[in-house]
């Protein structure tokens, strides 16, 4: 209603300013250092390029170390989202619309990996994955995420299937539906926002994680950001090309956004207001 | 409490109306006075919900003024305008418990402990809730909920008018006569202007003295139940009160006499010249079955038995006509005509009432 | 509506099970069975029985990370709570300035943990970085690399710049679900600003508060990268929280037995910490 909105007035706005340029500040940092020398940036301080060059952007995009970094993670950050998703589906089914036996205390162990901490798995998941053979895949990067994406996955899922009426499974059964095409045709389409939500967040806790993935790779699925780390310090500090490397893993989390835009109030609710 | 007075008012929701559609609100002239029953009735989309709006005060008319009794309250905001209002979807302050939320409006206007107690007290009484005054909103059921914000309306004993908006969309059924009745009581007691919108003619009619029917952004009629149903202004009213509503007939009007597929119905006043499209309209409570003789040709599709009366359902050529039979009268199965009483025959030009007192002077 | 009783039910759940059995408990398998045994290296193993255990309690060093680490979550709680909430409240409703100030406030929370240390790593320097060059010029003594206070503070913002977004779109999409009529029945009240934050806006709020805190809570409480990128723990041990302490005892030392004793201990600090937070908030949530 406007005047709800009216109410919120010039202060509130002046209050979002704020808090945007607090958030903006340091990725512009970022981004004027990318488009900057190495000598430029160690020389005169300034706001901002005096002599912009895409050179730090060319390194990185010519260079297979680097650009193959951005390769595996997003290999393996859509491995995760897709097994996540896949396997989530049924489980949180299951938790919204029946009873079972030890369904409350198995909802509570799922949630309890959720808040392990990645510090006290990187030593155990590096042997488990060494020894069937599996360190430095892609795969075995997939897996580890699964950790905490599966059981994040079923909790939001679990949120929106809870909003389906259960009606609507009644009525698909009785029309004669099969539950494998029920679940496929009827049912999936109905919960499309909230697959997409959990999709969103599995991609975003899957992208921004290093610890493990660092730990699990070493050269051939070596995800972006730990390229960046070791190149921090193996090359004298070129801090051009990591700011550029920076920006470009900022990018693929930019689009995401821009592509749930519209979801993005209701999905960070986990379908649960 | 005070008279309410709508002065040439109109809205829009685009800030450059030019053409009639792009108004919500078509101007209007109209008084509420202090201490009636009103109901605002209408489809959905007619206008009324923003109309109750400017009466609230959420909306600033596009034009016209507001007055609540003497004092032009056009620009005044919600909280300086001593409304109440009760809400489609039940609006109480969960974590509260119903004592609390019965004097959260008093607590606000910073009155003293004991009277704010002693109000809680007679109003929880009126609304009959003194038994769960310490109860906590939350649990509440939809119907209890809503007397709660009734109550809150109430409680202050400076309130000019109580607006209601669809208070009964969320209601059981069972439940929704019994909130009405103990609402027609409540004004009968303590005499407050009221207000109530809806879409529902049996809430319309039960509740209010006086009903406002809106139509597409303009009140088409303004008048008691009884007005509404014997001397429907525009052909709106007419098929949306009554149950089945208004016949209506496309006829050419003579003088005294219509005529309507073919045959001659004699009227009870004369007109003069009519420009546009004229129809006879007449109630299913007030056409004669009949077979050969007299009447209009008539074909019967079906007969639906409601109880007190049946309906009979037909045709007049390709328009679709009712008839209420009452209980006890033989429908006989040669039906094939149907009669005008011709008392209870009004005359539309473009949906709207042809006045025959007016016609004949200016004819 | 009660849901039907059907242990069939488990069939749905049996995917989920086998890959989480395989990705936790495995590994966890392994890290109890460190925590019993100490080696001399070689893959050779010898029973310890509860040494490790006592060890890493009594252990100063692990104190002290746990002592820092509590104060950490309890200042980041402390702010980004009150601060998500106030940011929601100044959010508009609709159009396309609501659309945009979702997707810049969605924006640091899609940046890797290690950029987002990088980041604050380069805005902090004295030399190159933009609030580390203003504040020098204005004659502050800022230093994170040297000053132990200095490093928190900036290990603080940047948890605040990182994840306060995140509990300011919770409680956005808490506000969105509140109807008009609720605004518009407190002016009628005539309920000033406060009283529709706390009797409207805060009990709607409440079921998405409870996620944001039990997030912020866990993820603050095991935050590794971005202060190790930042700081590296120190200067000393002053931004050695409890993960980055455990890593280098675990990949750095390699202490297996005291680092997998120490796992073990973390989680289950962690597991009862957000279970009390739990049944506190949903114990509040009905009493309230």
């Amino acid at each position: 209603m406007a005047a709800v909105a009216e109410s919120k007035g010039r202060g509130a706005a002046l209050v979002m300013a704020l808090y945007l340029l607090f958030l903006m500040l340091p990725i512009y940092w970022l981004l004027n250092m990318s488009l900057k020398t190495n000598t430029e940036i160690l020389g005169a301080f300034s706001l901002w390029p005096r002599n912009p060059t895409l050179e730090n952007y060319r390194t990185i995009l010519t260079d297979p170390s680097w650009y193959m970094g951005y390769v595996n993670s997003l290999i393996y950050v859509v491995m995760n989202t897709v097994i996540s998703i896949t396997v989530a589906l049924p489980a949180a089914y299951a938790f919204s619309r029946y009873r079972f036996l030890g369904d409350k205390h198995l909802f509570f162990w799922l949630l309890t990996n959720r808040m392990a901490p990645a510090a006290v798995f990187a030593l155990p998941f590096f042997q488990l994955y060494s020894s069937i053979g599996l360190f430095d895949t892609h795969i075995a990067v997939a897996l580890a995420h699964c950790l905490f994406n599966v059981p994040l996955a079923v909790w939001i899922l679990e949120g929106f299937m809870s909003g389906v009426p259960r009606e609507i499974d009644e009525t698909a059964y009785i029309d004669g539906y099969s539950f494998p095409r029920f679940f496929t045709r009827i049912f999936m389409p109905l919960i499309a926002s909230g697959i997409g939500v959990a999709a969103f967040f599995c991609f975003m806790f899957s992208w921004v994680e290093l610890l493990l993935s660092r730990t699990l790779t070493s050269v051939n699925a070596k995800p972006i950001a730990a390229t960046m780390t070791r190149t921090v310090s193996a090359s004298g500090l070129d801090w051009g090309v990591l700011a550029a490397a920076g920006i470009l893993t900022i990018i693929p989390g930019a689009l995401v956004i821009w592509f749930v835009r519209n979801y993005i109030a209701k999905g960070f609710a986990l379908g649960r207001v | 409490m005070t008279e309410i007075t709508l002065e040439n008012l109109a809205h829009s929701y685009l800030p450059n109306p030019s053409g009639d559609a792009d108004w919500a609100l078509k101007p209007m002239t109209l008084t509420w006075q202090d201490g009636g029953a009103y109901a605002l009735l209408g489809s959905s989309g007619c206008g009324k919900s923003t109309l109750l709006n400017i009466i609230s005060g959420l909306l600033v008319p596009s034009q016209g003024r507001i007055l609540f009794g003497d004092r032009d309250v056009t620009g005044l905001p919600t909280m300086e305008r001593n409304i109440a209002q009760v809400f489609q979807f039940p609006v109480v302050y969960d974590t509260m418990s119903v004592r609390e939320n019965l004097a959260f409006p008093l607590k606000n206007r910073g009155l003293a402990a004991d009277v704010i107690a002693s109000r809680v007290a007679e109003v929880a009484e009126m609304i009959g809730m003194t038994g769960v005054l310490d109860r906590r909103a939350r649990g509440l059921t939809a119907d209890a909920k809503q007397k709660i914000s009734l109550g809150r309306g109430m409680v202050r004993q400076d309130v000019n008018a109580i607006l209601f908006d669809e208070p009964l969309t969320v209601i059981d059924p069972h439940m929704k006569w019994e909130l009405r009745t103990q609402l027609k009581d409540l004004h009968r007691r303590f005499g407050h202007t009221m207000i109530y919108v809806t879409h529902d003619q049996t809430e319309a009619l039960t509740f209010a003295d006086q009903v406002v029917v809106m139509y597409d952004g303009r009140v088409v009629q303004a008048g008691t139940p009884q007005a509404l149903f014997d001397a429907p202004e525009h052909t709106f009213v007419g098929y949306f009160i009554g149950s089945p509503g208004m016949n209506l007939l496309d006829a050419r009007i003579d003088g005294a006499t219509a005529h309507v597929a073919g045959t001659e119905i004699a009227l009870a006043h004369g007109y003069g010249a009519l420009a546009g499209k004229t129809q006879i309209g007449i109630r299913p409570e007030f056409l004669r079955l009949g077979a050969g003789g007299a009447g209009l040709p008539f074909t019967v599709k079906r007969i639906e038995d409601v109880g007190h009366h049946r309906i009979v359902r037909g045709q007049v050529e390709r328009a679709d006509v009712n008839v209420i039979v009452p209980e006890g009268q033989p429908i006989p199965a040669d039906t094939d005509r149907v009669i005008i009483d011709p008392a209870h025959a009004h005359v539309y030009v473009d949906d709207w009432r042809a006045d025959p007192a007016r016609q004949e002077r200016a004819a | 509506m009660e849901k039907p009783l059907n242990n069939r039910a488990w069939f749905l759940v049996l995917p989920v099970l086998a890959l989480v059995a395989f990705s936790a408990v495995l590994p966890l398998m392994t890290v109890v069975n460190y925590s019993v045994q100490d080696t001399f290296g070689n893959n050779q193993f010898f029973w310890a029985g509860l040494e490790w255990f006592q060890d890493t309690i009594h252990s100063d060093r692990v104190r002290a990370a746990l002592g820092r680490q509590i104060l950490f979550s309890a200042i980041i709680l402390a702010i980004e709570i009150p601060l998500g909430i106030f940011v929601a409240l100044n959010m508009p409703k609709k159009g396309a300035w609501a659309s945009f100030c979702l997707v810049t406030m969605a924006l640091p929370l899609l940046i890797p943990w290690n950029v987002v240390g990088t980041i604050w790593q380069v805005f902090g320097r004295v030399d190159i970085g933009l609030l580390g060059y203003t504040l020098t010029k204005l004659g502050i003594d800022y230093n994170y690399v040297n000053d132990a206070l200095d490093a928190w503070i900036t290990v603080v913002v940047m948890d605040v710049w990182h994840w306060t977004s995140l509990v300011a779109l919770l409680c956005y999409a808490g506000l969105q679900s509140i109807p008009d009529a609720y605004y518009q029945a407190a002016k009628i009240d005539q309920a000033s600003r406060w009283k529709v934050f706390r009797y409207i806006e805060l009990p709607k709020m409440q079921g998405v508060l409870l996620i944001a805190v039990l997030l912020r809570f866990m993820d603050s409480f095991m935050i590794y990268t971005e202060p190790f990128v930042v700081t590296g723990g120190g200067p000393g041990n002053a931004t050695t929280f409890l993960s980055i302490d455990l890593v280098k005892m675990a990949v750095g030392q390699f202490d297996l037995g005291p680092a997998a004793a120490f796992s073990l201990i973390y989680f289950l600090m962690i597991l009862l910490i957000s279970f009390v937070f739990y049944t506190v908030m949903t114990k509040e949530g009905e009493t309230l």
